[in-house]
């Protein structure tokens, strides 16, 4: 095509160049298009006057608003804390029965409690909090450490064989890794054991080991086998196991040991987030039960 | 096709992969202690097959055509054929990441095929295996046309693909091996950088002689759009992977920048990559593909004008709507939103030009799924930059940061928008350049289109969903003022929308096959077709129309 040519369908002028049979129109550039251009440019032009956006030599321009995000995070920040601590200290200072009892606060515990559980606890004690493999279930009644207010605060606080410096410290020692018992007499501990919660064994493998139990198991688990919560020894009675109750299980354990372990929440949570979940579990147990 | 080599170039070819072979034997034997080692035996592979290739066609005869009456497409249809392996393969790949955070037992426990390693290949591979080499290889076929001018050597090209494909290939062993330096879309380590730069600059050069050989008094926007790609693209990737190697026996290195500045860096690189890469390069194959299958001349050459200045001076700027409510100073958040909301009229100027030019042959647009094609992909672009612009408004970002919503909007663009115009172009040059009469099935490419199209568009529709259900269940407050949801209650509302969004992606990946399969077919079976005006010498070089709706 040469230059004045015209297209036939809009009428329109061409360039007048052509490549590899392509052409161009000269159309111009539609109003409406300059017109967005200029909306969107005025757009800009008034936030760069109301934010801060240019970049001087040490700072930058600070915009007529005088807004600037840190700051704005910061004040939020204080009056979500503010609005939070009327609720927050009573939770603190009140019994787990009290909050659970006035329905204020019960109401900020069950606005508060699934979350900070879903976010912090779930990951290892489950959805439900009822645990899994290795991961005690926190709603059964079988405590390691202790289920009153204060004591399970103070497990949160410190963690177990965490970093912290007050953890809580507790290892079962490898009895058949180490040396310390022969196969046999950990299956005879195996039956001994199982025995208290009333699966069914052969007598005489029993006494046997009994006799083991008592030399090798009581000084943390108890004479009678029902554990120490200051040790972290749990209660072997009770039917509940924590890695596992069956005969391969258990031999596991036995064999190899157990040093469970779980994160100290000092830093990382609030008391009074803590003091939630607390009660949280409390009120989730109670449910549970009846 | 080593036949069309000269003797000279076959023994310079040779000489190339012979020092490929050098350096990767160097590399495997330095690195023997590290993954760069086993990086080393892939490019010693890698250069050894391109080696024995060119040895084996050494003493052919010499090729006796005249060079100045034809163009050269021997790089250009390996490019192609090569892209739609990448496609395939990347997007496959990318549907087993998706179905990965549906059903996480789908790793099968492997480190390898982990999620955070697998996820980079998946990318990598369509952005720069597919994308790229769809690129390269469009480029070498337009910058020939629209100058009526004959690349200026015959090693160049295949150096620049071939070289560009191994770095593709280093980088996606390396993810799987755990190499990375976890920058997002750089992830590849200081060896596959340096080696890209290498290849890049010699594709710039190029470029350049080419153009500066052409017939034609004028330069066609799409190669202004090309010639953006290359430039900005080296300049990106040379500042943002500036790093000190931890030692130059290992892949490790540590980036110059640090904190925040590391942060802008990598995102005003990532940013532009989706300008440069997947924007302004794509925008020069639908400047020349769509008029031409269209038969229609472009709308508005001043258009072509303002959007492409606009585009580029632009798009530079907006890379720090990335990082809205971090660390990085307030400042700097309100020129990249500024500037992001100024993008879009030149943006929309660009999508509105193609389908302007369309204007007279939207009778074609319904017949030809080819066409389609280009038509869809230009609305998918207006629509994305359109998102794009919205989701850089600071309290608009403060919702769809972080979540799906941002997944959705890229694969909106690199879905709809870069991988539809790819197809649409490879559907229009596969039977030009290898000379054949049409596409072996027309059907197939209607099949593909649909499957495109409904794959997009649930993969979209789903991360739209599920990204502003994440982001108003992370900002959702209970009356105490403390957060209403916990971490897995958003995972739990977003499992329906991660299973649509594989599914979007498995029809997506089927339409790429039946895609790869037409074009082999097409090679193989469908019968010749002489062009003769499809050449640089003659004064009036038009290819007579491309085929009309199969």
């Amino acid at each position: 095509m040469s230059v004045k040519d015209r297209d036939p369908l809009t009428g329109h002028q061409t360039t007048g160049h052509e490549w590899n049979g392509i052409t161009e129109l000269n159309t111009r550039v539609p109003r409406v298009v300059w017109f967005f251009i200029l909306v969107t440019h005025l757009w800009a032009l008034a936030v760069w006057v109301l934010l801060p956006a240019w970049p001087l030599v040490t700072t930058s321009t600070k915009g007529i608003l005088g807004l600037d995000q840190r700051e704005e995070v910061a004040k939020k920040v204080v009056a979500a804390n503010s609005d939070r601590a009327v609720w927050g200290e009573r939770i603190k200072s009140l019994s787990a029965d009290e909050i659970l009892g006035d329905p204020e606060l019960f109401a900020r515990i069950s606005d508060t409690g699934p979350q900070l559980f879903g976010d912090n606890c779930a990951g290892c004690h489950g959805a439900q909090a009822t645990g899994g493999p290795g991961f005690p279930n926190l709603i059964d009644g079988a405590w390691l450490w202790g289920g009153d207010t204060d004591t399970v605060m103070e497990t949160l606080r410190v963690g177990i064989n965490a970093p912290h410096p007050d953890t809580r410290w507790a290892q079962m020692p490898a009895f058949g890794r180490d040396g310390l018992l022969p196969r046999n007499d950990i299956r005879m501990v195996v039956d001994y054991v199982q025995s208290l919660s009333g699966v069914k064994s052969p007598a005489d493998t029993i006494a046997a080991g009994a006799e083991i139990f008592a030399t090798n198991c009581t000084s943390c688990h108890g004479n009678d086998g029902t554990g120490n919560p200051d040790a972290g020894a749990p209660d072997l009675s009770d039917g509940f196991w924590i890695y596992g109750g069956d005969d391969e299980a258990m031999f596991r354990t036995i064999w190899g040991g157990r040093q469970g372990w779980m994160p100290a929440w000092e830093d990382r949570l609030t008391e009074t987030e803590r003091k939630i979940i607390t009660v949280y579990l409390q009120h989730v147990r109670q449910d549970t039960v009846k | 096709m080593m036949s069309n080599l000269t003797g000279a170039e076959r023994t310079s070819a040779m000489l190339i992969s012979g020092m490929g072979v050098v350096i990767g034997l160097t590399m495997a034997i330095v690195g023997r202690n590290d993954v760069m080692g086993a990086q080393g035996w892939i490019v010693l592979a890698f250069s050894a097959v391109v080696f024995f290739m060119v040895a084996n066609a050494l003493y052919h005869p010499e090729p006796t055509e005249d060079r100045t009456t034809s163009y050269y497409d021997d790089p250009t249809k390996v490019g192609i054929v090569l892209a739609l392996v990448w496609a395939v393969v990347a997007m496959g790949i990318g549907v087993w990441v998706a179905a990965q955070l549906a059903w996480p037992g789908l790793r099968f426990d492997a480190a390898w095929s982990s999620f955070g390693r697998i996820r980079p290949v998946h990318t990598s591979g369509v952005i720069f295996g597919f994308g790229g080499n769809a690129l390269i290889a469009t480029s070498y076929h337009i910058m020939q046309r629209t100058s009526r001018a004959r690349m200026p050597d015959q090693v160049t090209p295949w150096f620049v693909l071939l070289g560009f494909n191994l770095f593709c290939i280093i980088a996606a062993s390396g993810y799987l091996m755990g190499v990375t330096q976890s920058k997002e879309y750089a992830e590849p380590e200081w060896y596959a950088d340096i080696w890209l730069v290498v290849v890049w600059v010699a594709y710039f050069v190029l470029y350049i002689r080419t153009l500066a050989r052409r017939n034609e008094p004028h330069i066609y926007v799409a190669n202004w759009y090309y010639l953006a790609f290359i430039l900005v693209v080296a300049v990106l990737h040379i500042v943002n992977n500036l790093a000190i190697p931890a030692s130059l026996a290992g892949a490790k290195s540590y980036s110059a920048f640090s904190g925040v500045q590391d942060a802008m860096t990598q995102w005003w690189y990532g940013h532009n990559a989706v300008a440069f890469f997947l924007t302004s390069g794509f925008l020069g194959m639908l400047y020349y593909f769509l008029p031409k299958r269209a038969d229609r001349p472009i709308y508005s050459y001043r258009l072509s004008i303002l959007s492409f200045w606009g585009i580029t001076f632009f798009y530079i700027w907006a890379g720090s709507h990335h990082l809205h409510y971090t660390a990085l100073p307030h400042w700097v958040q309100t020129l990249g939103m500024t500037f992001s909301v100024m993008l879009l009229i030149p943006s929309w100027a660009s999508a509105g030009n193609a389908l302007m030019t369309l204007n007279g042959a939207w009778h074609k647009v319904r017949d030809d799924a080819t066409l389609r094609f280009m038509m869809v992909a230009a609305v998918f672009y207006g629509l994305s930059t359109f998102e794009g612009s919205f989701m850089a408004i600071r309290p608009v970002n403060a919702l769809s940061h972080y979540t799906d919503w941002t997944i959705g909007h890229v694969h909106a663009g690199a879905m709809g928008w870069v991988a539809l115009i790819t197809f649409g172009s490879i559907y229009a040059l596969t039977p030009v350049l290898w000379h054949r009469e049409r596409m072996y099935s027309a059907k197939a490419v209607e099949w593909h289109f649909w499957l495109a199209l409904a794959g997009t568009v649930i993969y979209v529709f789903a991360m739209w969903n599920s990204g502003i259900t994440q982001g108003l269940m992370w900002r959702t407050y209970t009356q105490s003022g403390t957060l209403r949801f916990s971490f897995t209650d958003t995972l739990i509302a977003m499992h329906p929308y991660y299973v649509a969004r594989a599914l979007g992606g498995l029809l997506f990946v089927t339409g790429a096959c039946i895609g790869f399969w037409n074009v082999i077919m097409t090679i193989r079976h469908v019968s010749k077709q002489n062009r003769e005006l499809d050449h640089p010498t003659s004064p009036k070089a038009t290819e007579p129309v491309l085929p009309v709706a199969e």
